[in-house]
């Protein structure tokens, strides 16, 4: 096994982990906690994937600023962990479960089946890709009017946060 | 090497997890946070893409992804203060008006 290898199992393995303690863990801070593991490990994997830029951001916006708001809400409501998480183990849940667990079934059967004629990394290109410089170039000249409607999403969100935790509607 | 089957698998699990926890859960945070789940999983699959076809579109899309992610976190988490306030429950079962 080589390096990489080894890292890349690794990484996905703490990927996998705390994505099933995400969703079964009753206390929502223990989910936060164990989300944001989940963020650092996916971290890794856009670094495995020469990524740089990805990776950064993945970490300064979702790890960073998202799930400290995810965490300040938690504390703010001050909940209660769930009463058990089997209370109520439904045949609708049970469906729910089965038809998830058949759809990635198919996937990865899928992905077993098709062979040879992947395209095959070219590390170098994929380093350049992912540099600040080659993600900055493309945002500001192909990508630019999305880039820029962006900002209207953003304040979008920013009024509309504002306007539903007030108090009073007046 | 790692190939690009295993990423899209990885993926593929994550996204599957991020489901799981959306219709077994009664959270509402919590099913919040499947959801940011899966949001990351198609992450993965785009970069895994954009890195083996050479092609930076994939990144770019991802950036995007996280800016709609960053403001639906807001505005979600908003409406769960809101709820909250109101019912004094963020349990999806009890919250039901909307429902015929």
């Amino acid at each position: 096994m080589t390096v990489e290898t080894i890292v890349f199992v690794i990484l996905a393995v703490l990927f996998v982990g705390s994505a099933i303690m995400v969703i079964t863990r009753r206390s929502p801070v223990l989910a936060v906690l164990y989300l944001i593991l989940n963020f650092f490990s996916l971290a890794g994997l856009y670094l495995t994937l020469q990524a740089q830029f990805i990776a950064v951001i993945q970490i300064l916006v979702y790890a960073g600023a998202i799930m400290v708001l995810f965490l300040f809400v938690i504390m703010l409501l001050n909940l209660r962990d769930e009463e058990r998480l089997t209370e109520k183990i439904s045949v609708r849940k049970m469906i729910g479960v089965g038809l998830s667990a058949a759809v990635l079934l198919q996937v990865l059967y899928v992905l077993g089946f098709s062979g040879s004629d992947l395209p095959v990394r070219d590390v170098a290109r994929a380093e350049e890709l992912g540099s600040v410089e080659s993600i900055g170039k493309a945002l500001f000249t192909d990508f630019l009017f999305p880039f820029e409607v962006t900002s209207i999403v953003l304040i979008v969100a920013i009024v509309g946060a504002v306007i539903l935790a007030k108090k009073k509607l007046d | 090497m790692i190939d690009l089957h295993t990423y899209l698998g990885l993926s593929a699990t994550g996204f599957i997890l991020g489901v799981i926890g959306v219709v077994t859960r009664r959270n509402a945070i919590i099913v919040f946070m499947s959801i940011e789940l899966m949001l990351n999983s198609v992450n993965l699959t785009l970069v895994a893409f954009s890195s083996f076809l050479g092609d930076a579109t994939g990144q770019i899309l991802v950036f995007f992804v996280m800016t709609v992610a960053a403001a639906e976190a807001a505005v979600g988490l908003a409406i769960i203060i809101a709820l909250f306030r109101n019912k004094q429950t963020v349990n999806i079962d009890e919250i039901n008006i909307l429902k015929w």
